[in-house]
C-alpha cells in the first residue's frame, strides 16, 4: 500500500475527511519521513513537531465533533522561511534575523492555518529570497531530491525540495524574479506564480515589493490550485492586494485534467526558446516534445515575438536590487535580530554598519548596494526609472501576444538543476538562471512550472520544467492548460517523481 | 553602444557602502568593485532601449485610492514589542550613542 | 576674498537691515489630528506609556506593509484648500531613505515630486500691510519616532552615552507645509514669519485637522533665511533653522540668523549652506554638525502603497465643508464686536482673536472676552511662557466665568478664583466654584455687621474717612475683603462703608 507521505493533497485530505486516516497519523508520518531524509536534503530551518501534532489533532477533533473541514483540513504543509509565522523562529535564510520570533503571522500563514492546513516547518531559501540555487542561505545549502551533489533551485528550494522528497505534499514559495517557478522546474514538481496582488504580501519578508508574489508547491496541478485557492484573495492589509476575487482555479485545474484543449490558442515565445543560444538542448528537447503534446490535446499553436523580453534581464537586475536596498534598510540591530560591535566603543552608525556587514551574506551586500547606486541622484532616470518603463514595454508584449493566444509557453530555466557550488563565484552565471521567469513577474502575470520531462544532458536523468503564462488575473487558464498537459504526460510517461532514484523514494 | 558607462571604482564601492551602512572590509571591496562592475555593465544595456515616451509601470495591476478608515486597532503588548531588541531600557529600545544630527 | 575684521560695522538689527534685504522661507511641520496613525491603526494619543501605541507597521517589523489612512488624505486636503492650492489629480507616495534610530524602516514614507497640494498662499497683516506668502507645497509623510539621550550633562544628543527610543509616534501623519521665497518684507521679515505661522497655526485649528500645540510638538517650524545686499537682486546663500518650536521663536530665530549672517558678509565671508538649531535659553542659531556625506535620499515611488487620485466631487464635496476661516472670521468680529483696527491688530498679534470669538459665541460679551484674554490669561500664559491659547482653559470655559461675574455670583477677584482653578485642576469652572465655595457675599446684614467691625477696629481711618478723606475708606474695605475671602463685591462694600460711616461722595 502506498504510504501516507507519498500521498498527494487532495487525497490526503479526502482520507483524513473520510476518518480512513487521523490527520495526526498524516502528520507523523511527515515528521518521521523528514526525520528519514532530511539530513540529505536539508529542505527545513526548523520544524515545528509540537505546533505540527497540536494543529493535527485540533482538525481531528473538529471532525469527530463533526464540524465541516475544509477541502485541505489536516494537510501538512512546508512554509518558506520568508513567511512571517507568529512563535516560530523566522529568519528569511539571512543570519541577521536568527532567533527572531515574530509577534505576528503573515496574512498567508494565516489563511493556511484557518483552512486546518498543519503546517510542519520553516523551509531553507537564499537569502532574503535572492539567488536562484538555494545556496545563498546563511545557514545552509538543500540538496536536490533527484541528485544530492545539485541545487534544488531557489529562492524558494526548501520549499520545492521537501514536496520534491515527499517531507510535505504542499508548501509555500516567493517568486520574485522566477523563486517558485525555476526550483519546481529543477525538482520535478508544480509551482504557480499567480497574478501580483493576487495573494496578500503581508508579512512576506519583502525583497522588491513591486515583484514580489506567494504561491504554492505541489506534486500536482490539482495540489497547487487547491492551496492556491486557500491563500489567495483580497487582504485590506495589503495596499497592492487586487480588491476582486481571483478566478476559480480548482475548478480550471480539474476541467484541465480531463484533457482537451481544443479551441485553446497557445503562444510559443520565440525570445524564450533559445534562439541565441544559452539553453541546454535536453531542456530545448522536452519542451518541443511538451508543445507537441500540447498540440496533441487540440491546442492550436502559434510562435509569437515579444521583442522587449530580451530586456528583462536587465530590468529586473536594477529594479529588485533598488526596491530591496531600501526594504532591507530596517536590519540594523534596532529594534531586532543581530547586533555587533555594542561594546561602548562603537556609535550607533558603526554598530548598524558592522551589524548588517556581518549579517548580510555576499550576495546581499551586492544588491543593497547595486539598488543604492541604481536609485542614486543622478543615476535614478537612467537606471530605476528606464527600467520601470522597460516593464511598460514588456506588458505591452504580454498584451500584444494576448490578443492573439490565451497562453505563452516557455522552458521554465535555461538549465536543469547545477551542482552545488558550480555557480556561486559568478553572479552573472547565476542570474540567466531566471531569464524565462523574469517577463512575468516584470509584467505581474501569472505563470506556472508544470514538469515535462528528462534531461540527462549534465549526468543523470534530471526534470525539465514548462512555463505557462497568462494574462493577469487569468491565473486559471495556466491551472487547466497545466493540468491536461500533466495528465497527458503522466499518461504516456507514469508520474515524474516516480524516477527519482534517490532517498529510496516511491514505489 | 550597450556601456559607456565609467567603470565603477573602489572608492566608489566604498561609498555606496557607506550610504548602504556596510562595513565592508577591504578584500570584499575589491571583489565587490570587481563584480558590481561586471553586473552594471550588463545592466546598463536597459539604455538601449527607447523608451523616452512610455509611461514607467510600478505596479502590475493599476489600482489607485486604496485607504483604511480613520479607526484605531489593538497595538502589540508590549512585552511583545520588545522581546526581540537587542537591548532595552525603560520599556524603549536601547541604542549606542549616535553621532548624526536628527534629520 | 579677504576677510576684514579690522572693520567696526554696526550690528544693531536697524542697521543690519538697512543695508541687508532678507528672504525667508518656512517649512512647516503639523501632525494631524487623526484617532490612528497614518498607515496602521495603532493610536496617535500624546502621552502614552513607551512603545504601547505601537505594532508590525509602525515598529517595520519583517514583512508589515502601510495601507493609507483616508482621513489624512481628507485633511491634507482640506488644509491644501484652505491655503488656496491646486489639489492633485494624480499623486504617490515616495520613499525617502535614509539611516536614523528613530525611523523603523530607516526610511520615511513621504511624498517628493508628487505633492498633493500645490500652488496656493496665504494672505497675512503686518502693521497694516498685507503680505501674500505663496505656498509651494503641502505634502504627506510620516512622524518619526522619539529618542531619549542618557548621560552627559544636558540630556542632550551631544555627549549623551546612549540613548533610548520610543516609537510611540513614529508614523502619525504629518503634513510638510512649504513656503515659496518670501521677499520684500524688509526689516519685517521676523514679524512676517511669526504673522504668516500664527495665521496657519489658527487655519488649521479652525479647520479642526489638528489639535496646533506647538509645545507638544504637533507643530513644528524650520526657518530658511538668507541675505543679499539691498540692490542686489540675487538671493544669498540660504541656512535652514529647525528646532523653531513656539511663536515667539520664529520671530527671534529670523532675527538673529539675519543679524549673524549679516556679521559674516561685513567682514566679506561666505555664508555656509547648512542646517541650524535654534536654541530657546539663548536665541540664538548654532550650526549642526556637519554631515560627513553629502545627503542622498535615493527617493523612488514607494512601492507598497498605490497612487491617491482624488475624485473631483470629493474635493469639491471637502470644499463645501471648510468652515469659516479666521481672516473671514476677523472680519465679520470685527464688525459685530464693533472693535477698532487696531483692537482687532492687537488681538491677533496676542494671539487670542479665536479664542475671542469662540468666547463671544458661547455667550460672553465682546467686551469682556476681550479684556479676559488679552488681560489674566494673557499673563498667567506670559507667566507660563505659553500661548494664551494653549492654556488649559477653553473659551467656553471663560465665557462662564464671565457669565457668572455678569450675573453678580462672582467678583472680579472671585473669577480670577475660578480660572486659577480651572487651569491649575481642569475642572469645570461650576465644580471649581462650588468646591472652593467660590461666591459672592451679597447678604447685606452680613457686609454691614462686617463693615462695622471694620469700622470699630481702625478708628484712626474711619475718623479720616468722616474728616472727608473719602479716598481712605479704600483700607476699611480691604479689611472687609479680608474678612469675607475675597467673596464680597467690592463695590458694595465701599457703598455699605460709607453709609455706615454717614458720608456720601
Ligand atoms: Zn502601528
Amino acid at each position: 500500500m502506498t504510504q501516507l507521505h507519498e500521498l498527494d493533497a487532495a487525497s490526503t485530505a479526502a482520507a483524513i475527511a473520510s476518518g480512513e486516516v487521523s490527520a495526526i497519523e498524516v502528520t507523523q508520518a511527515h515528521l518521521d519521513r523528514i526525520t528519514a531524509v532530511d539530513g540529505d536534503v536539508r529542505a527545513f530551518l526548523h520544524v515545528d513537531t509540537e505546533g505540527a501534532l497540536a494543529a493535527a489533532n485540533a482538525v481531528d477533533e473538529q471532525r469527530s465533533a463533526g464540524a465541516a473541514l475544509g477541502p485541505l483540513a489536516g494537510v501538512p504543509l512546508a512554509m518558506k522561511d520568508v513567511v512571517v509565522t507568529k512563535g516560530l523562529p523566522t529568519t528569511s535564510g539571512s543570519k541577521i534575523l536568527e532567533g527572531w520570533v515574530p509577534p505576528y503571522d503573515a496574512t498567508v500563514t494565516r489563511r493556511v492555518l484557518d483552512a486546518g492546513i498543519v503546517m510542519l516547518g520553516k523551509t531553507n531559501m537564499d537569502e532574503f529570497a535572492m539567488g536562484s540555487s538555494t545556496e545563498n542561505s546563511a545557514y545552509h545549502p538543500t540538496h536536490n531530491p533527484w541528485d544530492l551533489s545539485r541545487v534544488p533551485g531557489g529562492s524558494s528550494g526548501g520549499s520545492a525540495a521537501a514536496v520534491a522528497a515527499f517531507e510535505a505534499p504542499l508548501s509555500i514559495g516567493t517568486d520574485t524574479g522566477g523563486s517558485i517557478r525555476q526550483p519546481a522546474a529543477v525538482t520535478g514538481i508544480v509551482g504557480h506564480k499567480p497574478t501580483y496582488g493576487a495573494v496578500s504580501r503581508y508579512g512576506l519578508i519583502a525583497f522588491s515589493s513591486s515583484l514580489d508574489q506567494a504561491g504554492p508547491f505541489g506534486r500536482t496541478v490539482l495540489d497547487a490550485a487547491l492551496l492556491h485557492e486557500v491563500i489567495a484573495g483580497p487582504d485590506p492589509l495589503d495596499s497592492t492586494s487586487i480588491p476582486q476575487p481571483g478566478p476559480d482555479v480548482v475548478a480550471a485545474a480539474r476541467q484541465g485534467a480531463r484533457g482537451d484543449l481544443a479551441g485553446v490558442r497557445v503562444g510559443v515565445v520565440r525570445e524564450l526558446t533559445g534562439a541565441g543560444g544559452g539553453y541546454q538542448q535536453g531542456v530545448l528537447d522536452c519542451f518541443r516534445a511538451a508543445v507537441d503534446t500540447l498540440a496533441g490535446l487540440g491546442a492550436e499553436i502559434v510562435e509569437v515575438s515579444c521583442p522587449n523580453f530580451d530586456y528583462a534581464l536587465a530590468a529586473y537586475y536594477l529594479i529588485a536590487p533598488s526596491e530591496c536596498s531600501s526594504n532591507l534598510a530596517r536590519f540594523d540591530g534596532v529594534r531586532y535580530g543581530l547586533r555587533v560591535g555594542d561594546d561602548g566603543s562603537h556609535s550607533l552608525e558603526e554598530v548598524m554598519s558592522l551589524t548588517r556587514e556581518q549579517g548580510f551574506g555576499a550576495e546581499v551586500k551586492r544588491r543593497i548596494m547595486i539598488g543604492t547606486y541604481a536609485l542614486s541622484s543622478g543615476y535614478y532616470d537612467a537606471y530605476y526609472g528606464q527600467a520601470q518603463k522597460v516593464r511598460t514595454l514588456i506588458a505591452r508584449d504580454f498584451a500584444a501576444a494576448f490578443t492573439a493566444v490565451d497562453v505563452l509557453v516557455s522552458p521554465t530555466s535555461p538549465f536543469v538543476a547545477f551542482g552545488i557550488g558550480e555557480r556561486v563565484a559568478d553572479p552573472m552565471a547565476m542570474y540567466v538562471n531566471d531569464l524565462c521567469t523574469l517577463p512575468a513577474s516584470l509584467a505581474g502575470t501569472p505563470a506556472i512550472s508544470v514538469p515535462c520531462g528528462l534531461s540527462d544532458e549534465t549526468g543523470p536523468a534530471l526534470p525539465v520544467g514548462l512555463q505557462i503564462m497568462a494574462p493577469a488575473m487569468a491565473d486559471d487558464r495556466c491551472y487547466r492548460v497545466g493540468a491536461a498537459f500533466e495528465a497527458a504526460y503522466t499518461a504516456a510517461n507514469g508520474f515524474i517523481l516516480k524516477q527519482i532514484s534517490q532517498l529510496g523514494a516511491v514505489r | 553602444m550597450s556601456d559607456e558607462r565609467p567603470t565603477l571604482t573602489r572608492d566608489e564601492v566604498a561609498h555606496l557602502a557607506q550610504l548602504a551602512r556596510l562595513a565592508v572590509t577591504d578584500d570584499e571591496l575589491d571583489l565587490f568593485a570587481g563584480q558590481l562592475d561586471v553586473i552594471l555593465g550588463a545592466v546598463a544595456r536597459i539604455g538601449d532601449v527607447a523608451a523616452a515616451d512610455i509611461p514607467p509601470t510600478s505596479h502590475a495591476v493599476p489600482l489607485q485610492n486604496v485607504f483604511r478608515a480613520d479607526e484605531v486597532r489593538p497595538s502589540l503588548p508590549r512585552e511583545d514589542v520588545l522581546a526581540g531588541a537587542p537591548a532595552v531600557e525603560d520599556s524603549r529600545f536601547r541604542v549606542p550613542q549616535i553621532l548624526g544630527e536628527e534629520e | 576674498m579677504t576677510v576684514r575684521d579690522d572693520v567696526q560695522l554696526d550690528l544693531s538689527y536697524d542697521s543690519v537691515v538697512r543695508r541687508f534685504a532678507p528672504v525667508i522661507g518656512l517649512e512647516t511641520h503639523v501632525e494631524l489630528g487623526t484617532v490612528s496613525k497614518m498607515f496602521c491603526g495603532c493610536s496617535t494619543e500624546f502621552g502614552a506609556e513607551p512603545n504601547t501605541h505601537t505594532c508590525p507597521v509602525c515598529l517595520g517589523l519583517p514583512g508589515a506593509l502601510p495601507v493609507v489612512n483616508a482621513k489624512a488624505i481628507e485633511y491634507t486636503i482640506r488644509i491644501g484648500l484652505a491655503l488656496n492650492c491646486s489639489i492633485a489629480e494624480w499623486c504617490r507616495f515616495a520613499r525617502k531613505n535614509y539611516f536614523y534610530p528613530d525611523m523603523p524602516k530607516n526610511f520615511q514614507i513621504s511624498q517628493y515630486d508628487e505633492p498633493l497640494c500645490v500652488d496656493g498662499h496665504l494672505d497675512v497683516v503686518v502693521e497694516g500691510q498685507t503680505y501674500r506668502v505663496g505656498i509651494e507645497r503641502v505634502h504627506m509623510e510620516e512622524d518619526t519616532g522619539k529618542n531619549t539621550h542618557v548621560g552627559g550633562a544636558t540630556g542632550r544628543i551631544h555627549g549623551a552615552e546612549y540613548s533610548l527610543v520610543d516609537f510611540n509616534r513614529a508614523g502619525i501623519p504629518l503634513i510638510e507645509i512649504v513656503t515659496k521665497p518670501v521677499e520684500g518684507t524688509g526689516p519685517l521679515a521676523p514679524e512676517v514669519a511669526k504673522a504668516y505661522v500664527t495665521e496657519l497655526r489658527d487655519i488649521l485649528r479652525s479647520l479642526g485637522v489638528s489639535d496646533v500645540k506647538m509645545e507638544q510638538g504637533s507643530l513644528r517650524c524650520d526657518v530658511n533665511t538668507s541675505l543679499s545686499p539691498i540692490g542686489v537682486s540675487e538671493w544669498g546663500t540660504r541656512t535652514e533653522t529647525k528646532n523653531v518650536n513656539s511663536l515667539r521663536s520664529v520671530e527671534r530665530a529670523v532675527r538673529s540668523e539675519i543679524i549673524r549672517q549679516a556679521a559674516i558678509l561685513d567682514r566679506g565671508g561666505k555664508i555656509k549652506q547648512e542646517t541650524r538649531h535654534f536654541q530657546e535659553t539663548t536665541g540664538e542659531t548654532r550650526s549642526g554638525r556637519s554631515k560627513e556625506e553629502a545627503t542622498d535620499y535615493r527617493y523612488f515611488p514607494e512601492p507598497d502603497l498605490v497612487p491617491v487620485a482624488p475624485a473631483r466631487d470629493w474635493v469639491a464635496e471637502i470644499r463645501a465643508s471648510l468652515p469659516e476661516l479666521p481672516a473671514a472670521r476677523r472680519t465679520r468680529l470685527k464688525s459685530e464686536l464693533g472693535l477698532s483696527t487696531e483692537d482687532l491688530q492687537q488681538m491677533v498679534n496676542a494671539g487670542v482673536v479665536e479664542a475671542v470669538g469662540e468666547t463671544v459665541q458661547a455667550g460672553a460679551s465682546a467686551t469682556e472676552a476681550r479684556n479676559w484674554w488679552m488681560g489674566y490669561l494673557a499673563e498667567q500664559a506670559n507667566s507660563r511662557e505659553v500661548e494664551p491659547t494653549s492654556l488649559p482653559i477653553t473659551p467656553a470655559q471663560v465665557a462662564r466665568v464671565i457669565l457668572l461675574v455678569a450675573d453678580g455670583k462672582l467678583s472680579t477677584a472671585l473669577a480670577r478664583q475660578a480660572v486659577d482653578g480651572v487651569l491649575q485642576t481642569g475642572k469645570d469652572v461650576d465644580a471649581i466654584v462650588a468646591e472652593r465655595g467660590l461666591a459672592v457675599v451679597s447678604d447685606t446684614s452680613e457686609l454691614t455687621r462686617a463693615a462695622d467691625e471694620a469700622i470699630a477696629a481702625n478708628p484712626d481711618v474711619a475718623d479720616k474717612v468722616r474728616g472727608g478723606k473719602v479716598a481712605a475708606v479704600g483700607a476699611l474695605v480691604g479689611a472687609v475683603m479680608k474678612a469675607t475671602r475675597g467673596q464680597a463685591d467690592a463695590p458694595a462694600v465701599r457703598q455699605i462703608l460709607l453709609q455706615q460711616l454717614g458720608v456720601s461722595e
